[in-house]
């Protein structure tokens, strides 16, 4: 059988862009290794998904996590996951202080799960840093919330439990 | 299970223009269940679509832009109200989003460019630091008056829970668009000449 140039050409085309769409989200927009501290360096296996932290936060013991937040108070006060404390902006010195006294009295095997949601998970400034820290701190049960959009797409608008104020 | 198995044959008897086999009460029902049934599927998918924050967002448009007054980043009175005879572009940033500063640039030129014509940038940061924000007022040079954002602020204008967030308000003072998340600039430009030159 054989193909003319138009069918090699258009398969070709397609080829590329099942590739592409293949291609991780991270890898189309920095070219290249994500940074140490960037969204995209937290370990596929270390993401959580929206419906698994709902279904953990009925969950009792040593099976719930504590939940923190680490992007902006302010937002953290307009709505945040039930149950969560607000720990302090990863992308700041002060921020990462903040976070750093909250989880010094845990146990290193302490299941926590962090997550920011302020913008899209490949922009986010906080989520990466914050993470990075508590496994440099020794915390071997840690994941990150994958917020795809935001908190406000991700989370509140697909009914998941909210409260308010700081 | 059945009963979509029955509704099924009983359409597709319909449609093969078969006599109905129950009297016309029985098809009265069917038909006003099937109804029932496409009514609440209706109401099942606008709920689905219609979420919480996109719902109270939704709920702004075509409606009076809720009224706030708030200091600017210079200490001067910034209330809504004044501009209404303005075309409002309101812009919901932070300091650490970076798309905010993609755009921000952008509105400095809409600003400079179409504010004779009308048009006013008013910008809210949502950060939790003001003094991070003056900062990068300062460095982005930005042409157009800025204000600090609280929670309350945020729920006036259906939940801020993400940014970039921007509201185009008409020269009544009603919010005729929303832009949420990463948006192409010309699709807000061209929103935003198109209140800015309607006759």
């Amino acid at each position: 059988m054989r193909f003319g140039l138009v069918q090699r050409t258009g398969a070709i085309a397609v080829l590329a862009m099942l590739l592409a769409a293949r291609t991780p989200l991270h890898a189309q927009f920095s070219g290249g290794a994500p940074s140490s501290d960037s969204a995209f360096s937290i370990p596929s296996a270390q993401l959580l998904q929206p419906e698994e932290l709902n279904r953990l936060l009925h969950a009792q013991g040593a099976n719930r996590p504590l939940v923190l937040q680490v992007g902006s108070h302010l937002l953290f006060a307009e709505a945040h996951i039930a149950g969560a404390e607000y720990a302090g902006a990863g992308s700041q010195t002060a921020g990462l202080k903040q976070l750093q006294d909250r989880v010094a009295p845990l146990p290193r095997k302490s299941f926590i799960v962090l997550y920011c949601g302020c913008c899209p998970w490949n922009r986010c400034p906080n989520i990466g840093p914050a993470f990075k820290l508590l496994r440099d701190l020794g915390f071997t049960n840690v994941k990150a919330l994958y917020l795809a959009d935001n908190l406000g797409a991700d989370w509140v608008d697909k009914g998941n439990p909210v409260e308010r104020g700081r | 299970m059945t009963r979509g198995i029955r509704l099924s044959a009983a359409a597709s008897r319909g449609s093969r223009g078969e006599a109905p086999a129950g009297p016309d009460a029985a098809t009265g029902a069917r038909t006003w269940i099937s109804g029932l049934m496409m009514a609440c599927l209706l109401l099942g998918a606008w709920f689905a679509a219609c979420s919480r924050t996109a719902c109270a967002a939704e709920s702004l448009l075509n409606k009076k832009a809720p009224e706030f007054t708030r200091r600017d980043l210079n200490g001067g009175n910034l209330d809504l109200a004044t501009f209404r005879g303005k075309v409002v572009l309101l812009n919901f940033w932070a300091t650490w989003c970076a798309p905010c500063q993609v755009e921000m640039p952008r509105f400095v030129q809409w600003q400079r460019q179409y504010g004779p014509q009308g048009f006013q940038v008013i910008g809210i940061s949502m950060d939790d630091d003001p003094e991070l924000a003056r900062k990068l007022y300062a460095r982005l040079k930005l042409n157009y008056p800025v204000a600090m954002g609280d929670e309350k602020l945020g729920e006036l204008y259906g939940g801020v829970l993400g940014l970039p967030l921007t509201y185009l308000v008409d020269r009544n003072g009603e919010v005729r668009a929303r832009f949420q998340g990463e948006t192409d600039l010309k699709t807000i430009e061209k929103r935003l000449k198109a209140l800015l030159f309607k006759h």
